[in-house]
């Protein structure tokens, strides 16, 4: 115990510079968990409003539906297999039929799909039940981003041209009924949402679906004929890249935050070998040895992590809790990022992430005390009593 | 170990190599210092009186020849048993006090009991003890930089003697002192030589000190040119 008494003492008794540090130290750890929190916040988010609004419990794609390429589309379709009707007629699976089509928002054209879906469908968060109208013309719902490339707005009639399961064009007036927000730019850029027994009369498919979304829990997976069964797992894969490599990026953040700290730290260390020489060669005189001065000199590096960790907890705390119930406000930019992102962020704060961020912070920082104390290890105790390195 | 020598040295040397030369900061030294000795080491500055401290406090190795303090030969001695053996048996008290500036009194004089791992009551007690040697335990919570320099250097005294040392190596200790202190200094050293039988051996070029002195070795250009027993110390 006499170590820890007397780095205790010595960091204690070097006042303010002792202060500065473990200042500097703690805006690292509060830096480090809000950035990690925000992170993990922002993934978390942007997978649950991504399963709500699109994959749900997992999806049957038709066996020539390929979502990364347009041309799969004209053939990607087929009856909805017998094992799936119940689940279907049972509102625990909705059909979704997806074709290409041409609009042509005012006096331009524009590529998109058509997507078919049932009015009074729960399973996915689209609010569908604005299709359910008498109007004549075929109700349309689009996504605020598909308003803002179209300049369409609610209300308002477009063309919409089709090639049905013949082949043949045909071509139509739809209205907009409604323009939702929503954080998923997956079923909104480039989309246009109508009733499935509509657009099944349209495309002279009746029955007929590209991709079958099962309702949340949905353990159901067996084996189909012409129909591939994709799982959470499958469908959330490319999104899970897109976070690590987006997490990569922050990382490198935090690791600048935290170099920045550890420089601060070893040239504390640095400064104190050089200033304590006289010092050094006065503990030997009086029978330390050479071990025990790396151990002091490393400890009382390793403490300012520890006093800046609870430095950080009192600040911290109350400003990562306000900031955990509140949110952080995103700017409209944030669209851009390719994520479902909401107005606000809401980080995640685990205790694996604070205690982890703790203990990685004190072991690289007890490291960056130990590092320059090793000259001690050469070091004469004449030379240190005449303020001199060996 | 011989029990009517407490240090002896036998054709001491210690050299530095200066450019292409060697210099001889000590060259054949036979020395033997006893039980309760308060001997003084003089001479120029560069006659080798810190170097032979160093050496006998196990501070510094030989180049050539030998010193055994204690039983021990310090040429052979590693870097773990030197400290041991200055953390039991030697205290030392330098010119500039050298004292722990974060450190209270108390805790500067502490210090040496910390390292023996003897237990609090015991420690507090012997610390006061010193203190109270020194005539300074009304300033156990003072830190150093509220002391004068007398004070300061009795402080240094009781933390060279609060574990009851056998030896003490004082390199000028009054070298920063005005006469007054000096003389209170020495009187204290002499007390607690006379008390404890604790060996003191100084190097020191101050008269004030010399007058104090049992025996005097005269050093110069690294060998004893003198070595005289004072009648009054």
């Amino acid at each position: 115990m006499m170590i820890p008494k007397l780095a205790f003492r010595n960091i204690y008794g070097a006042g303010l510079r002792t202060w500065l540090n473990v200042i500097a130290l703690s805006f690292s750890f509060v830096a480090i968990i809000f950035l990690q929190g925000l992170y993990n916040g922002m993934n978390d988010q942007i997978e649950k409003a991504t399963v709500d609004a699109q994959y749900a419990g997992g999806q049957y794609w038709q066996k020539d539906y390929d979502p990364y390429d347009p041309l799969t589309l004209d053939d990607a379709h087929g009856k909805i297999p017998v094992n799936l009707q119940k689940l279907v007629e049972d509102k625990k699976a909705i059909t979704i039929l997806i074709r290409p089509a041409t609009i042509y928002p005012n006096s331009r054209f524009q590529n998109a799909l058509l997507k078919g879906i049932a009015p009074d469908q729960t399973v996915l968060s689209i609010p569908t039940s604005v299709l359910a109208t008498d109007e004549t013309a075929t109700p349309a719902l689009i996504g605020s981003r598909m308003a803002k490339s179209t300049g369409l707005k609610k209300g308002d009639y477009v063309t919409v041209r089709w090639r049905d399961a013949n082949g043949t064009f045909d071509a139509d007036e739809i209205r907009i009924v409604e323009v939702i927000k929503t954080d998923v730019s997956e079923i909104d850029n480039g989309q246009l949402w109508i009733p499935i027994e509509t657009m099944r009369e349209m495309m002279a498919m009746p029955n007929e679906a590209t991709i079958i979304v099962m309702e949340k829990g949905s353990q159901f997976s067996e084996k189909i004929d012409n129909w591939n069964h994709k799982d959470l797992k499958f469908l959330l894969r490319d999104l899970r890249v897109l976070f690590l490599s987006k997490s990569i990026g922050g990382s490198i953040f935090y690791t600048v935050l935290l170099l920045l700290a550890m420089l601060a730290i070893f040239d504390t260390q640095i400064l104190s070998l050089y200033r304590r020489r006289k010092e050094m060669g006065t503990l030997m005189a009086l029978g330390m040895t050479r071990f025990k001065l790396i151990q002091l000199f490393t400890l009382e590096g390793a403490m300012h992590a520890v006093l800046a960790a609870l430095v950080a907890a009192v600040y911290g705390t109350p400003l990562l809790i306000y900031v955990a119930t509140t949110g952080y406000g995103l700017p409209d930019a944030a669209d851009s990022f390719g994520f479902a992102m909401g107005n606000r962020l809401f980080p995640t704060f685990t205790a694996g992430l604070i205690v982890g961020t703790t203990v990685l912070v004190i072991i690289v920082t007890t490291i960056v005390s130990y590092l320059p104390t090793r000259r001690i290890a050469k070091l004469e105790p004449t030379d240190a009593l005449r303020g001199r390195f060996t | 170990m011989d029990n009517s020598y407490l240090i002896k040295t036998e054709k001491l040397t210690k050299t530095y190599p200066m450019g292409l030369t060697t210099i001889f900061a000590l060259n054949d030294v036979n020395l033997i210092f006893k039980k309760g000795e308060f001997a003084g080491l003089v001479g120029p500055s560069g006659s080798g009186k810190t170097t032979l401290l160093n050496i006998i406090g196990s501070l510094d190795s030989p180049s050539k020849g030998s010193a055994e303090v204690m039983g021990k030969k310090i040429e052979t001695l590693s870097h773990k048993n030197a400290a041991q053996l200055r953390s039991r048996y030697i205290g030392f008290i330098f010119q500039t006090f050298n004292l722990l500036p974060v450190y209270t009194v108390f805790e500067n004089v502490e210090f040496p009991l910390l390292l023996q791992k003897i237990d609090i009551s015991k420690r507090k007690e012997m610390v006061m003890e010193a203190l109270e040697w020194v005539r300074l335990a009304d300033r156990a919570n003072s830190k150093p930089a509220q002391l004068s320099g007398g004070q300061s250097q009795r402080v240094a005294i009781a933390r060279a003697i609060v574990k009851k040392p056998k030896l003490v190596l004082a390199d000028e200790p009054t070298a920063n002192l005005d006469a007054k202190n000096s003389h209170n200094i020495m009187k204290t050293m002499v007390e607690l030589n006379e008390e404890f039988e604790t060996t003191f051996i100084f190097a020191t070029h101050d008269a004030k000190v010399m007058q104090y002195l049992k025996r005097k070795l005269t050093l110069d250009d690294g060998s004893v040119e003198k070595d005289e027993y004072l009648e009054e110390g």
